[in-house]
């Protein structure tokens, strides 16, 4: 390979960057005192991934501590409430989030510091508030310190890192959550089956549109 | 013996095609089926839409939720094999201040395995935009001399739609469009508020089976005296099943319900016993001999690792509007010191892509909509087309040419991104009040996007970069890119649209701040992946690099059949018009066989 072609040095570039970011988020939550079970992989699942198939090929590498925090707070954003749709750890929520922070993409490699140094932020705030971790915390002080933070335009100054670090977290709770059978349900997705004919909407639905008759 | 090796191709081959995505597929489909005997050489592998497509797969089955990654830039299960914004081992290269993205693939079918199917005819001005208004360049053929054609790629490959006398979107003949299919909920609001604001929504023309093809009357029309061909096409055409309405269209069809070359054009082509398909086969250059005449093409081939030179009558290029380019650019030789068909120094230059913008809103009439299944076709089933030719010749747009506009589904299957706007639209919610939102919310997202023509300019070309070569040693492109007021005015005028339609709904525009100037919201050049010409085709040899039969003037057994030979880049999407011109150019070719002029 000839060094003038600029995509092989992107990727080398990139996966320093890649390797870079990663380390500095594994120190980061060595200092608060996370246990760390490894770093991203410098490879992702390639061009030619077999589509049929969709392994992941990189490994999850948040701590147990951190998985639990993930799993608490993932069930405070998407609760048990009824018997609709259960909780977001009942549908593996925490570990697609591990999936994805562990995975060696650009987009996934800044999530990865965003909820990692989010996760100790939480810990931290738990701490000046309760004297407590957050997994410890009752449901009321773990909801005071969410409702500080779950919406960025509302947040105080002290307050913004964390709520920036929400937005990511529940961003990732709802992706994981609405993508899964169960959450598809839940939000009335009925699509992906077979049909011989497509009508487009039943009648109670151009009923509520107003609509008296289809244009075609 | 369709699928051969390079050790193992003919020592003399008729037509030698370069590439296999709708211009190659159409090329040696026409070919093949009267008896011409051709080789397709593919830089990319393999691939067959029967076994490999992920038909129904969810985002649980693949990495990241099927997320887009630097890998799959379109997502885990879109159609596009070792391709997508970089190639590895081939790159390009960008000499301004504003970037060209350069989208590919390297396999079987080319980009026609992921494609949008969006298949819309240019009318009559779209060939003449010069004498309409002064800019840009007329083509050297009229809408008369393509209506044949269209109608028979239509007939072809299988297109649902509608005639809907709208000015310059032209009808196909009776018979030959399939039932559209309905509007579905969001698309009715579209239809209702744009004719409040006056301007037509009308069924969209997609490649898409919508019904199973007529193979009784079909094949006898495309191939008249023919009953060979006509009676392998009507077996293929039965092989093909109608859409069963599930499973997006851009990951391939294995049912064959969508146009994808490897299930349309390939089958039937192969089944004549004339065409040897070569895959991994990276073509270098267009070989010449002393007195300019093309006599074959040479290949890497990437399995073996070895160069291979192949023999023909006439090459047929068809690698990409931008890839056949740059064949021709690394095909230089003595008689050819620019580049093959470079003589009037326009090989490369006037290149093209569609102007894009985009706008997402919320809506609450679509909120908490009893749940019904809207997947239909996969994208949308309906499209504003561009009519306002009369406010345009009143002076009243301060842009020329048009676009139309294209919106999404809203009940489509959740990913990763959908609830995305559910912090601002719901002012922070988390717990139980989050679960309700988000069934409130889901299918109320509605986003629209245009598809603009823009004005040719001698800013926007293609040339070789003086370095920088592709691991297999040959110059690659650099792309030279700069829109024009005329495109930034245009997105703009999509954008105050855009704000009117959502508005008009009762909706809520969401996302980026809406943008006056269109700069900003404008996409990036070859982001809408339309991108034509660097070899435009013209009556003039000065003023052009081919005949409006697609063949070269400088080299006449050597033809473009895919973009590059563009004169303008219309808003409707080009796919139609490169398969279109491809079917015309392959049938000169035939006839300049017979005459011996080739």
């Amino acid at each position: 390979m000839k060094t003038t072609d600029p995509i092989q040095r992107m990727s080398r570039r990139d996966a320093i960057q890649w390797m870079l970011a990663a380390t500095g988020a594994v120190s980061f939550a060595h200092n608060r005192g996370f246990a760390q079970k490894g770093v991203p992989a410098a490879k992702g699942y390639g061009l030619d991934p077999n589509l049929l198939e969709g392994t992941v090929p990189w490994s999850r590498t948040m701590s147990e501590a951190q998985l639990l925090l993930t799993t608490r707070l993932a069930d405070i954003i998407l609760p048990h409430v009824d018997n609709r749709s259960p909780s977001a750890s009942a549908v593996r929520v925490p570990d697609f989030i591990d999936e994805w922070i562990s995975a060696p993409y650009p987009d996934q490699t800044r999530d990865r510091k965003t909820i990692l140094s989010g996760l100790t932020w939480m810990d931290a705030e738990s701490q000046r508030r309760f004297s407590k971790l957050f997994v410890d915390l009752s449901p009321a002080e773990a909801e005071a310190i969410c409702d500080d933070i779950c919406h960025q335009a509302k947040a105080s100054p002290a307050h913004l890192s964390g709520a920036r670090f929400f937005t990511t977290f529940r961003g990732l709770v709802l992706g994981g959550y609405y993508t899964t059978s169960v959450g598809m349900k839940d939000v009335g997705y009925v699509g992906n089956v077979p049909l011989a004919t497509f009508d487009g909407p039943p009648p109670e639905v151009l009923k509520r549109l107003g609509i008296e008759k289809q244009p075609w | 013996m369709p699928h051969i090796n390079a050790s193992q191709a003919q020592a003399n081959y008729d037509v030698i095609v370069v590439g296999s995505g709708a211009a190659g597929g159409q090329s040696v489909y026409t070919l093949a089926m009267e008896g011409v005997r051709v080789l397709m050489l593919e830089a990319g592998r393999n691939y067959d839409p029967i076994t490999e497509t992920p038909m129904f797969n969810t985002p649980e089955q693949a990495p990241l939720r099927e997320t887009p990654t630097p890998d799959k830039p379109r997502g885990y299960f879109d159609a596009t094999v070792d391709g997508g914004w970089e190639v590895p081992g081939e790159p390009y290269t960008n000499a301004t201040e504003e970037k060209f993205q350069w989208w590919r693939s390297r396999m079987l079918g080319g980009r026609t395995n992921h494609w949008g199917r969006i298949s819309l005819r240019n009318g009559p001005y779209d060939f003449k935009p010069y004498s309409r208004d002064g800019l840009g360049f007329d083509w050297p053929i009229i809408y008369d001399d393509v209506a044949p054609y269209y109608d028979k790629v239509e007939s072809l490959i299988g297109v649902y739609g509608a005639n809907d006398g709208i000015e310059n979107c032209p009808h196909s003949s009776e018979g030959v469009l399939l039932r559209p299919p309905k509007a579905r909920a969001a698309e009715l609001l579209f239809h209702r508020t744009a004719k409040e604001l006056g301007f037509p929504v009308i069924p969209q023309h997609r490649a898409v089976l919508s019904e199973r093809m007529n193979s009784r009357d079909i094949p006898p029309r495309l191939h008249p005296n023919n009953p060979k061909a006509a009676r392998i096409l009507a077996a293929e055409m039965d092989r093909r099943l109608a859409c069963f309405w599930a499973t997006p269209c851009d990951r391939g069809c294995s049912i064959k319900a969508n146009y994808q070359s490897p299930t349309v054009h390939l089958p039937p082509a192969l089944a004549t016993g004339n065409l040897d398909i070569i895959t991994d086969a990276m073509v270098r250059s267009v070989e010449t001999d002393s007195t300019g005449r093309a006599t074959g093409v040479r290949f890497f081939e990437k399995t073996t690792g070895r160069d291979y030179t192949v023999k023909a009558r006439v090459i047929v290029l068809a690698a990409s509007s931008m890839e056949s380019v740059r064949i021709l650019l690394n095909s230089r030789s003595p008689r050819h010191s620019q580049g093959l068909g470079n003589s009037s120094g326009l090989l490369g230059k006037y290149i093209m892509d569609s102007v894009g913008t985009n706008l997402a809103g919320q809506v609450p009439a679509l909120e908490n909509l009893p749940p019904h299944n809207e997947d239909g076709a996969g994208h949308g089933h309906a499209y504003a087309p561009w009519s306002r030719y009369k406010e345009q010749a009143e002076g009243k747009l301060d842009f020329p040419r048009g676009y139309y506009i294209g919106t999404r589904v809203s009940r489509n299957m959740p990913n990763v991104r959908t609830f995305n706007f559910l912090e601002g639209t719901t002012q922070g919610a988390y717990g139980r009040r989050l679960k309700e939102e988000a069934r409130r919310y889901y299918g109320s997202f509605v986003a629209y996007s245009g598809r603009g023509e823009m004005i040719p300019n001698e800013n926007c070309f293609v040339d070789l970069d003086p370095t920088v070569k592709d691991r297999w040693g040959d110059p690659v492109l650099r792309f030279h890119w700069k829109w024009s007021d005329y495109e930034y005015k245009q997105a703009a005028h999509m954008q105050q649209t855009f704000v009117d339609l959502i508005t008009g709904m009762g909706g809520t525009c969401l996302g980026r701040p809406i943008d006056p100037t269109g700069k900003k919201a404008i996409s990036v050049g070859g982001q809408i992946v339309h991108e034509v010409g660097g070899a435009r085709m013209g009556s003039d040899p000065l003023k052009s690099v081919t005949n409006k039969y697609s063949q070269c003037w400088d080299s006449p057994n050597v033809f473009i059949t895919d973009g590059a030979t563009f004169c303008s880049n219309s808003h409707k999407n080009p796919t139609l018009t490169i398969m279109a011109l491809a079917w015309r150019a392959c049938d000169h070719l035939m006839d300049e066989l017979k005459r011996q002029n080739l």
